[in-house]
Order: structure tokens, then C-alpha cells, then sequence
């Protein structure tokens, strides 16, 4: 695809690095690696299966797992949607309590309001103003019939990090089971599930620059998590998730994740130096809010909030830069941010946040650019903002009553 | 969101040309201005539009400014156009629907014509309380 549009949305999904479509590409053709992972009959079922579990012991490698804790799933989606309801059913004659937090990815967010429609018992913790939960929350809220925490590792909108290795040491010691989303995490902190007390993590490919369509679920082995399984037909990934492997996409996973862990302090570094130049570029533009704590969160995600500018419209005098709002009214729903309203944010200023992030491939011209036409845009946006004004002319407009419609 | 060409091209030349698309303030206390302000911060929309109305009861001037998404901006724009020039009785019999259909507002974005209907109905009744 040919564009001028700069890309500023890593976090939303990244491109495949070439060296992982090359991989890919040898697993589709009749004299490349086609066959049934799951043929034990012939040669192509049994090169096809080698292939997957080079893949397994590679995305392993990178979170320091033994690779017969990774299943295969369709993303970070079905690997949510697995833990949370598998964890449940399965243990549901212990207890029926589940605590999140009202921050999390709507593929946490839904399979529990799932639950409760099914009879769970579910806590939405409130996150902090840094977007992080905080150990003593959840203290606050665990029960006798606590089963499950599931929180996520990093924010996608904001990039604020939790500190899952403290949480995961309390939940352990409570005997309850922990799952961590780490969708954005992956290829980006360094995770040590030899270390860390967590049972069940999320990942998927397609936000570390391996193909969309593929992710994995960590199951913990000692001590051991069960799970009732969603997707039954074949008892493939040893029962906790049936259907044929997809040998492409899961080399392009185990790719990915091998680039990654060779890479993950280069590329971090170089994100790192992108981001504080962007910071620095667009900080001195008046009334701006970082969304989020600087000194805390993941360099890769920059969220601000441009006060008396709505998100959209500034998405689209951002015409040639491909960012996300954090105002949903780009969505169906009208709704500003509920990550931001959760963090008590004030409406407006949660209807005019922009995330933008960056990735392996984003070059500091990128940078220079999109710091000076997100500045120009700014201005102009202003310059037709009636709100503006009135901040000019000193009105402050908590005073004001609006005609609400 | 997929907008229609027209509602880009009124919000892109609005944001790069504002002073010649009718973008400004006119004075608020003056016999011959009428003000009108609808929405709120807190929905993500907020328009105000100002008109200038001669002897004639003849619109001649119209300035707004819009906080509020691309086809807010845009509606601002396409009732303005409609407006100037009109007596205060045609302007009140604008509608929302006019607005929308002639940009090709997405169903969703209906309450961005409405927001334009109130605000000119705003700014008469405005103009007509400071001359009754």
C-alpha cells in the first residue's frame, strides 16, 4: 500500500517484520511446510508439527516459560476469553468472585459481564491516577470466594505498567489464581514467568510485529491451573483449545518473539529516544495534558489530551498521520474514553485524547514531522473552538450552563 | 468515520482558510448581533453561531465558532451558507434534516445538524429579545 500517512499506531496493531513474513511464506505452498501439524501419518504432518514446536519453544524462550505451558489461540482475544471463562467454570464450586479493574481491554471487560450474566460475582477495581492498580485495592475487595484477579500487564491506551510481580506474590499466597493480559507488554518489558507468580497470560503476535490472527495463552504447570476448555472438536493443544494449528501464522509468532527477545533492548532504546524527543517537541503547546505518568509508563505510548480540541476532529485535521482517539467518537458508541473516565478525568478532557505510539520502525523525521503538524493543527483547531476563547477571555467554564443535549 | 467528500472538503478548507469561511466573532453586545451558544464540553460538542441582521430583518453577516467533531464543524459551515442573505423568517424555517442531507451526515452524526438548527434558533431569539 502506497501512502504518504505516517503510521503513529503501533499499539493498535504493528506491522509484520519482514524477516517473519519470510518464514511465514514457507509454510503455505505445496513445496513448503503445508502440512496437518496434526498428521502423524506421513512427513508433512510430522515437519509441520516440528515447525510448531520450534514456534512453542520460542515464544517460551522469550517469557522464560517451559514451551508445554504455551497453547495456541487465535490472539490475545480467545486467550482472555479462555482464561477468564475457562478458570470460572472450572472452578466455580470454590468460590464465584472475579476482580478486574474497569481499566482493562474490553476483551477482559466482556467475558466478565459474561460471568455475571451466568451468576459470577464480579469486582471492577478503580485504577489510580496513573493508570496503575494499586496491591492495596485489591486487598480491599479480595473474598473467601475470590477465584480469579485478572488484570492487565500494560495499559492500552495510557501505557501505564502494573506491578504484577508484587500482585502475583499476594495472590499466590491467597491460593488465588492470577491472569495478566500482556498484549502490549510482549517484546517490550522484560517478562520472567520463572519469577513472576502469575498463572495465566495473555499474548498476542500481531502487536510485536508478527502476523494477526495468532496468540497463546501461558497455563501454568507448578502449581498447576485447569481450565475448562471453550472450542471442543479434537482435543488439539492437549484439550484447552481444539482445531488445526495454523503452521504459518504460529512460525510467524515464534519468529516474531525470537526477533524479539534479540531485539527488545535496541528497540526499546531507540522508542525511548523517539519518545522523550516527541515530548519534548509538543510539551510546550499550551493547556496540554500527558495522560498517564511519564516517569512510569511504557515509552512506546504517548496519550494527551489537547483541552478545548475534540479527538475526532483532530484525527482528521491529522489527516496524514495514523493515531487513535481515545474519545470513541470515531466508534459507534459517542463515548469519551472510559480508560481516561475512569482515571477521573473530566469529560472534555476525555473526549480530546490522542494516543500515539511508535514502534521498531518509526524514524525521528517521523517524529520531527508529526510533532510540528500535530502543533500547526493544534493552532488551527483552536482557532475554531469557541472554548477557546473563552479560556482567552479568562471565563471558566465549570461556571457556564451548558445546554446539554 | 467515513464522511462523506463534502463534509471534508467544509472541514478542511474551514480549518485552513477560517477567516474566509466565516470563522470569527462579531460584536456580542451590539443591537444589530444576535448570539446563539448550544451543546456542552461534556457531550464533545459546543457550537456558537453570531448573525448580523439589517433594518430589513435581512441577514447579512453570519461568524461562528464550533468545539466538536468534523461534521460539527462542517455543519456550522453548511448552515452559514444557508443562512446569509435570508430574512429571520426563512432562517427559522431551516431545518436540521436540510443540513444533514445536504452534507451526507452518517445517521450517527444527525445530532451534529441538530446542534445547528438550535443554534441558529438561538441567535434570533437572541437578536429578537435585544429588539422587541
Amino acid at each position: 500500500m502506497k501512502t504518504k500517512a505516517i503510521y503513529f499506531d503501533y499499539a493498535s496493531t504493528t506491522p509484520v517484520d519482514p524477516r517473519v513474513a519470510e518464514k511465514m511464506h514457507q509454510c503455505l505452498l505445496l513445496d513448503g511446510n503445508f502440512g496437518n501439524p496434526a498428521s502423524r501419518s506421513h512427513e508433512f504432518g510430522w515437519k509441520a508439527d516440528e515447525a510448531v514446536e520450534k514456534a512453542r519453544l520460542q515464544v517460551a524462550d522469550l517469557v522464560n516459560a517451559d514451551s508445554r505451558e504455551i497453547v495456541w489461540t487465535s490472539g490475545a482475544t480467545e486467550s482472555d476469553n479462555l482464561a477468564i471463562k475457562g478458570v470460572a467454570k472450572f472452578y466455580k464450586d470454590k468460590g464465584n468472585h472475579i476482580i478486574t479493574s474497569k481499566i482493562e481491554h474490553k476483551a477482559v471487560l466482556d467475558p466478565c459481564r459474561q460471568l455475571e450474566r451466568e451468576g459470577f460475582e464480579v469486582t471492577y477495581l478503580d485504577p489510580e491516577e496513573d493508570g496503575t492498580v494499586k496491591l492495596d485495592e485489591i486487598k480491599k475487595h479480595v473474598k473467601e470466594s475470590t477465584i480469579l484477579i485478572s488484570l492487565m500487564h500494560i495499559n492500552n491506551e495510557l501505557g501505564s505498567v502494573n506491578d504484577i510481580k508484587k500482585i502475583g506474590e499476594f495472590t499466590r499466597d491467597k491460593n488465588i489464581i492470577f491472569h495478566v493480559d500482556a498484549a502490549q507488554s510482549i517484546g517490550k518489558l522484560d517478562i520472567d514467568l520463572s519469577k513472576l507468580k502469575v498463572d495465566l497470560m495473555s499474548f498476542s503476535a500481531h502487536k510485536c510485529y508478527g502476523p494477526k490472527g495468532i496468540g497463546a495463552l501461558y497455563v501454568r504447570r507448578k502449581p498447576r491451573v485447569r481450565l475448562e476448555a471453550l472450542i471442543h472438536g479434537g482435543g488439539h493443544e492437549r484439550g484447552f483449545r481444539s482445531g488445526t494449528l495454523a503452521t504459518h501464522q504460529i512460525v510467524g509468532m515464534g519468529e516474531a518473539c525470537r526477533i524479539a527477545k534479540k531485539e527488545i533492548k535496541k528497540d526499546n532504546e531507540k522508542i525511548k529516544k523517539l519518545s522523550e524527543m516527541f515530548w519534548n517537541e509538543i510539551s510546550d503547546i499550551e493547556e496540554i495534558v500527558l495522560n498517564g505518568d511519564r516517569k512510569s509508563k511504557v515509552a512506546n505510548i504517548t496519550n494527551v489530551s489537547f483541552s478545548y480540541i475534540e479527538g475526532e476532529s483532530l484525527i482528521m485535521a491529522l489527516k496524514d498521520v495514523a493515531v487513535s482517539s481515545g474519545s470513541a467518537c470515531t466508534s459507534a458508541s459517542l463515548e469519551p474514553s472510559y480508560v481516561l473516565r475512569a482515571l477521573g478525568r473530566a469529560d472534555e478532557l476525555a473526549h480530546s485524547s490522542i494516543r500515539f505510539s511508535f514502534g521498531r520502525f518509526t524514524t525521528p523525521e517521523e517524529v520531527k514531522m508529526v510533532a510540528e503538524t500535530t502543533k500547526r493543527v493544534v493552532r488551527q483547531l483552536r482557532e475554531l473552538s469557541p472554548l477557546w476563547d473563552m479560556y482567552l477571555d479568562g471565563v471558566d467554564l465549570d461556571t457556564v450552563e451548558w445546554a446539554h443535549h | 468515520m467515513a464522511y462523506s467528500r463534502k463534509v471534508i472538503k467544509k472541514f478542511e478548507d474551514t480549518l485552513n482558510n477560517p477567516a474566509a469561511n466565516n470563522v470569527g466573532r462579531l460584536d456580542v453586545n451590539s443591537n444589530s448581533v444576535g448570539t446563539g451558544m448550544v451543546g456542552a464540553p461534556a457531550c464533545g460538542d459546543v457550537m456558537r453561531l453570531q448573525i448580523e441582521v439589517d433594518d430589513s430583518n435581512v441577514i447579512t453577516d453570519c461568524k461562528f465558532k464550533t468545539y466538536g467533531c468534523g461534521s460539527a464543524i462542517a455543519s456550522s459551515q453548511q448552515m452559514i451558507e444557508m443562512l446569509k442573505g435570508k430574512t429571520l423568517e426563512e432562517a427559522k424555517s431551516i431545518k436540521d434534516r436540510e443540513i444533514a442531507e445536504v452534507l451526507e451526515l452518517p445517521p450517527i452524526k444527525i445530532h451534529c445538524s441538530v446542534l445547528a438548527e438550535d443554534s441558529i434558533k438561538k441567535a434570533i431569539a437572541d437578536y429578537e429579545s435585544k429588539n422587541a
